[in-house]
């Protein structure tokens, strides 16, 4: 046993290399990138001789491949770990609820990280829980580092035990959380090489009637991991459980309300369920038997609240449930707010603290110093005649919506942007001007080029290259020529791919020329088709990191 | 130790700031104590205002600071340390870098000054980022001048060894002579 402090995310790691993890996949996103970023560190040691696991890891070109990848490694016996943001959950769910029908063949763990209160989060405040019900895949939810180590491994128990993948469902406050982690020392032995396919269309290929069938076994499989939910120790009472009142809670909202009932100094019963799906109904049911109250300590959204509601009725139906009556649904819990319910609920006070008034100017993420983009705002909202359209994406180029840029019309997700100009351009005879950076480009920027070549509409779009997935730390990407390990692989040409799916109108530049940018705006906007250009200079960090390191 | 020390660390993103929260969550853990800490990282990170927390003692629940209850306001910029002053309670002594990343609507650093003046908690203003440019021809290790400083002035209730015990096992070879003596710098400068 070791004893360290641990990020969530590299409790993980130790977590899937205890248990003896062969594959890893992944698309950084931000509060999950550390899952791909260290194990990679770690991996690299190894290659310095200095001894370590001997496994396989790469950052896929998005979320959906990167589940993929770990099916195919799967289906050859290895044991995989995915990793993802919220978002990314949405990217590979076209995979990822068929890969709940066949099961997998080694085991698989699926990370997932949830941003509440959005603080690196653009598009949405997801609760990724929501996807157990639609996929019917187990879900299990830690509170901290310990237990993202000990759920990591129970996991791929329970991927082995039944043959269906695990999701692990991290938010930010526990991704991003460090404390004490007790952890085993994986063994490289445990660790190896190639597995090997062995063909089992019976299992492997979703077809009808067969697909049905699936379908059944799936149903089934839940109803026994239901019956081992019940007996897992990641379900778990704490303090005495012999008063009226009670809580149940799970994830990070079980620390906050251990704090709060602490401050409070409250002696009343903590139902903790590590278990999302399927929950322990029983041990559920002997909970609130004979209780008269219970809050629901639950963040976002109230997926628990409404399963208890359903459990109540038959065994309690008398019992008051508090839940998204007493806590905000929007934004990330804290022990503060859980006091303010249990004093609405027991009747004791709670004086909350009262913030003093100060009013100042907030300071927003902004670009880097130096960053090539300071070239490409100002130049393309100058050129571009009034009422043109601007799209933003995902990425730092989403400092186009802040100030002082305060360009964006649009924004959505991941390689959006020129896919809502193309239905612009198509619906309007304004100008469109889409932009985009090069990681989403390739991670989903490419289908919606395609699809407004082929429908013949003519957005600009540009592609602002800094040559590296930026915004979430720096992670390579497939225009880079180099892998996660530091590899040379092909080094894919933007360029060269628009043109493939024919795009006629295209120059690739270096944005600090400012007259050649502006002279490209121009001519561009005058084109029936779709154009692109593509600004290609290295991320400022990027630059003086790499300066420094050869130094 | 009774109760819990309850640590905000908070400044730009791109100041050093999770370096220095590992650094004491790592001294805390060389003491003895039970630690938890959150930060935050990415979008909030790219030159935005970031607040970590940390918090050590017998036993921690939240890794989240309940406002009104931090000892220790540790900022690494001055109008960021003018923001937490919402939060502070009687008991939360100040410690901040007398250093300004400026942006479109920040105060300058005598009216900043004058309005953490008005504040009747205790407070340090250390300009440990013109210290640090100067003797060490290096600002970032201003956060490791300022943590010397708050051991020699009993901010926080960790010895001078577990920083250095810390300082030992976290920071790169490479680094790690020039941390020690931005941290020295400071401690002696109490």
């Amino acid at each position: 046993m070791k004893k360290e402090i641990l990020l969530g995310n590299d409790a993980i790691i130790k977590g899937a290399l205890a248990s003896g993890v062969n594959f890893v996949s992944g698309y950084p996103g931000c509060p999950s990138a550390e899952i791909g970023d260290d194990l990679a560190k770690i991996l690299a040691r190894r290659s310095l001789g200095e001894g370590g696991p001997n496994i396989y890891v790469e950052w896929s070109s998005n979320e959906k491949t990167a589940l993929e990848a770990s099916i195919g490694a799967s289906f050859s016996g290895l044991k995989t770990l995915v990793n993802m943001k919220s978002f990314g959950i949405n990217v590979c769910s076209d995979a990822l609820l068929p890969l709940a029908y066949t099961g997998t063949k080694a085991p698989m763990v699926i990370v997932v990280a949830d941003d509440p209160s959005c603080y690196s989060s653009a598009q949405s405040e997801q609760d990724s829980r929501g996807y157990a019900f639609l996929s019917h895949i187990p879900v299990l939810d830690p509170a901290d580092p310990q237990e993202c180590y000990e759920f990591t491994k129970l996991g791929f128990e329970i991927s082995e035990k039944f043959n269906i993948p695990v999701i692990l469902r991290l938010t930010t406050r526990v991704a991003h959380q460090r404390s004490i982690v007790n952890f085993e020392t994986a063994t490289s032995k445990d660790l190896l090489g190639k597995g090997e396919f062995v063909k089992n269309p019976n299992q492997f290929c979703t077809m009808p009637p067969r697909v049905l069938q699936m379908k059944k076994e799936l149903l089934e499989k839940i109803k026994k991991i239901q019956a081992y939910a019940e007996k897992s120790k990641a379900n778990k009472v704490f303090g005495k459980n012999n008063s009226k009142i009670g809580i149940i809670t799970t994830g990070i909202s079980f620390l906050h309300s251990m704090e709060a009932v602490s401050e409070m100094e409250l002696s009343l019963p903590i139902l903790k369920l590590g278990f999302f799906y399927p929950l322990p109904e029983k041990m559920i049911a002997d909970f609130i038997k004979g209780k008269s109250k219970l809050l629901i300590a639950e963040e976002m959204d109230p997926y628990i609240e409404k399963e208890v509601i359903r459990i109540a009725k038959e065994v309690n139906p008398k019992i008051k449930i508090f839940g998204e009556d007493s806590l905000p649904q929007i934004g990330e819990l804290n022990s503060e707010l859980i006091c303010m319910a249990l004093a609405k609920i027991t009747g004791k006070k709670y004086q909350k603290f009262s913030l003093k008034k100060i009013d100042l100017p907030k300071r927003t993420a902004r670009l880097c110093e130096g960053c090539p983009y300071w070239y490409i705002f100002p130049t393309v909202k100058r050129i571009a005649p009034e009422g043109t359209i601007f799209g933003g994406d995902i990425g730092c180029n989403m400092m186009g919506v802040l100030p002082p840029h305060n360009m964006y019309d649009y924004m959505f997700c991941m390689g959006s942007s020129i896919g809502i100009s193309h239905g612009v351009s198509k619906s309007t005879n304004q100008k469109v001007i889409s932009m985009m950076g090069d990681g989403t480009f390739f991670h989903s920027g490419i289908e919606g080029l395609i699809n407004a070549v082929y429908n013949k509409s003519n957005p600009l779009m540009i592609v602002l290259d800094n040559r590296i997935t930026a915004m979430t730390g720096h992670q390579t990407n497939a225009g880079m020529g180099k892998t996660i390990m530091g590899e040379d692989t092909e080094e894919l040409q933007i360029a060269e791919i628009a043109k493939a799916c024919g795009v006629k109108h295209i120059k690739v530049l270096d944005p600090i020329n400012i007259k050649e940018l502006e002279d490209t705006i121009k001519d561009f906007l005058t084109k029936d088709e779709i154009s692109l250009i593509v600004c290609k200079r290295i991320c400022a960090l990027l630059d003086r990191r790499q300066k420094a390191k050869s130094n | 130790m009774d109760k819990n020390f309850n640590l905000i660390v908070n400044g730009v993103g791109g100041q050093g700031v999770i370096t220095l929260l590992s650094l004491i969550d790592q001294s805390a853990m060389i003491e003895g104590y039970d630690i938890r800490s959150s930060e935050l990282h990415g979008l909030s990170q790219r030159g935005g205002s970031v607040e970590t927390h940390i918090r050590f003692g017998k036993k921690v629940n939240s890794p989240l600071i309940s406002n009104g209850t931090a000892d220790l306001i540790f900022s690494l910029e001055m109008m960021e340390a003018l923001r937490e002053t919402s939060k502070a309670g009687k008991q939360t002594k100040f410690l901040i870098n007398e250093f300004l990343s400026p942006f479109q609507g920040s105060l300058p650093s005598e009216e900043i000054k004058k309005q953490l003046d008005l504040l009747k908690n205790e407070l340090y203003i250390i300009p440990a980022s013109k210290i640090c440019k100067e003797k060490l021809q290096n600002e970032v290790v201003s956060t490791l001048y300022l943590l010397g400083y708050a051991i020699a002035k009993n901010l926080m209730p960790i010895k001078k060894e577990s920083i250095l015990k810390a300082i030992e096992q976290i920071i790169p070879e490479k680094y790690r002579e020039l941390n020690i003596n931005a941290f020295n710098l400071g401690y002696g400068n109490k």
